[in-house]
């Protein structure tokens, strides 16, 4: 009994600072006073101005446009080149996974300043291509870590008897191993796309005139203080990310719906 | 399996903004001018006008700190035409040759910029070939008149017990030295190890007293009622006054530092032309005035002052302080590489403590 209740209240106390700024800022939204420290009664305004804003409707155009083109690229990429790695031998297996660890660890100011001085040296003009190509690079390891472990349970035999059985390789790949790392493919994607959506760093030393991204945006407010359209733009993406979850988690998986058919 | 839809979908998704996100670009067709200022310190309807009356297409980039500014601009990798840094910033500009002298006989509007900013401009800019000056301010002690009931006018009342737990201090090692080294009558530049360990003593003596060492949040606590007294810009002065009547502002009798930003032309702007002309419409006197209202920080357009229509503004003394009258007035300077190593030192000693 006093362990479910110790139980209990610890979970409650986690959830409360888990959620607690998420909170203040989702009330914020709606504070008609711009400062956090009065309560100028309920408003909606901070929304309407939001979405006449054009700067801010750019950045979050900037953001998603940013966030899908680099995630789906580094997917396939990661995808490709996690087979070639697979079936790498293993000493040069291990230089490559490492070669490839290495960006991650690698502090983000120094990626962002050398893709700076690397794309300067290039000659590329500076904007949305450069922070593509940017957010492409260092979303790559990410997608590789996440579908590596899932090629290594991957039983290379079925392949093989797939193209015993007269499968092309093509054929054999779509039918036999794409299904099985299926799982990881998706987490790295969307890992990529996380990653890329509150990228900082990278993005502000890759970035051109003009172009901005949300949190390029949200971070040149500092000096004058974050706009209150800000909270009500941050209380949008967290309500869908929410509502996404629980769709995904409510619909009904593929061996649901064949057991059903079974029944 | 069923996989296909999810790939469908995202590439709609991806090719329907690819569409919308691409389809600005096209420079104007009198060519244009790229802008690099600090977010939030323009009114976006000043650059549209601009736009319409001139024929030249801004394009507009914004910073946070003038830390992170320089390097890009160092760099190189996007060729900027108009920067806004701040004082220490411009000198370091000039002192690593980055920035190209202004023609004034562009910039017919300069004359709305009163003397008196481009004196004090000299500090950083000592010719004024440089700089023409955008906003500036002050830094002063911001008071609640029901917390605190003896006079304000000097920096040691930072240091009077009786507010103890009730003061804010800014977490910043330029602005926090500046008190110190106000209240002891140095230079807020000085570089002499002597007096800047006496400004670290007290800074130290002071900890117990500080509720906390705020940057931003001065202003909300203030507002709040949760501090009786607080070191602030000016500019956020006003704004907290008219949300709470009971704060009054302050420069101290020792001395404090104006803050200058101010428009300057990198030395490899591809638009030297149009940056003079932005330049010059910044100066213009209802632009200053819209830009004035938006932002709240002072503008040195004195003409631009001549204009405001709410009494109380125009002759507030703290937007608009007669500073001639103080003669302990700084600006900070760019003290080097060692400079900044020896105060972030002494700041982390502070801290420490």
């Amino acid at each position: 009994m006093i362990k479910t209740t110790l139980q209990r209240i610890y979970v409650t106390l986690i959830f409360i600072f888990l959620y607690a700024p998420i909170v203040t800022l989702i009330v914020l939204s709606f504070n008609a006073s711009k400062t956090r420290a009065k309560w100028g009664g309920f408003t909606t305004k901070w929304y309407t101005s939001l979405f006449r804003n054009e700067a801010i409707m750019n950045a979050l155009a900037n953001t998603l446009l940013i966030a899908f083109a680099a995630s789906i690229v580094s997917t396939l990429i990661g995808t490709i080149a996690c087979i070639a790695i697979m079936n790498l031998k293993k000493r040069s297996r291990a230089i490559v996974m490492g070669i490839t660890n290495i960006p991650m660890l690698n502090a983000e100011i120094v990626t962002g300043i050398s893709l700076m001085l690397l794309f300067i040296s290039m000659g590329l003009k500076f904007g949305l291509g450069t922070i593509l190509l940017a957010h492409i690079t260092f979303c790559i390891p990410y997608v590789i870590l996440s579908i590596m472990p899932r090629m290594k349970q991957l039983n290379p035999y079925t392949y093989e008897a797939a193209l015993d059985l007269g499968a092309s390789p093509v054929y054999g790949f779509y039918k036999v191993v794409l299904p099985e790392i299926m799982p990881g493919i998706l987490s790295g994607f969307l890992m990529a796309f996380t990653m890329s959506l509150d990228d900082f760093i990278i993005t502000h030393f890759t970035k051109g005139a003009g172009v901005d991204t949300l949190s390029t945006k949200i971070y040149t407010e500092v000096k004058k203080g974050i706009k209150p359209e800000m909270y009500a733009l941050s209380t949008i993406i967290f309500v869908t990310v929410l509502v996404l979850l629980i769709l995904v988690n409510k619909a009904p998986t593929d061996k649901q719906i064949s057991k059903k058919k079974v029944k | 399996m069923k996989k296909t839809p999810i790939y469908v979908l995202l590439l709609t998704a991806f090719f329907a903004l690819a569409l919308t996100g691409c389809g600005k670009g096209a420079s104007g067709e009198n060519g244009e001018v790229i802008v690099y200022n600090w977010g939030e310190y323009i009114d976006p309807d000043t650059i549209t006008m601009f736009e319409e009356e001139t024929g030249i297409k801004v394009v507009y980039d914004e910073y946070e700190t003038n830390e992170i500014m320089y390097p890009k601009v160092e760099a190189g990798a996007t060729a900027y035409d108009v920067l806004c840094p701040s004082d220490y910033m411009i000198q370091k500009l000039i002192e690593n040759d980055l920035l190209q002298e202004i023609n004034f006989d562009n910039i017919p509007n300069v004359k709305n910029i009163g003397q008196q900013y481009f004196d004090q401009s000299q500090e950083f800019d000592p010719e004024n070939k440089y700089s023409v000056p955008y906003c500036f301010g002050t830094v002063g002690i911001l008071y609640n008149k029901t917390m605190v009931d003896d006079p304000v006018d000097s920096w040691s009342i930072l240091w009077d017990e009786k507010y103890a737990d009730n003061i804010l201090m800014q977490d910043s090692v330029r602005d926090a030295f500046m008190v110190a080294l106000k209240l002891k009558g140095y230079s807020m530049n000085t570089l002499d190890e002597g007096e800047l360990n006496e400004a670290k003593q007290i800074l130290i003596d002071q900890k117990p007293l500080v509720q906390a060492y705020v940057i931003d949040q001065v202003r909300d606590k203030m507002i709040g009622n949760e501090a009786a007294i607080g070191v602030i810009y000016s500019g956020e002065a006003i704004f907290t006054q008219r949300e709470n009547a009971d704060l009054e502002y302050v420069i101290p009798k020792e001395g404090t530092n104006v803050w200058i930003d101010s428009w300057v032309i990198p030395k490899n702007a591809p638009n030297k032309e149009n940056a003079e002309k932005f330049i010059d419409f910044m100066c213009r006197e209802d632009v200053a005035l819209k830009n004035f209202e938006y932002i709240t920080y002072s503008t040195p357009n004195d003409a631009a002052r001549a204009l405001i229509e709410d009494e109380d503004i125009k002759n507030s003394r703290i937007a608009f302080p007669d500073l001639s009258q103080y003669n302990n007035l700084e600006t900070f300077h760019y003290l080097g590489a060692d400079g900044d190593a020896l105060y972030n030192e002494l700041w982390k000693e502070v801290k420490a403590e």
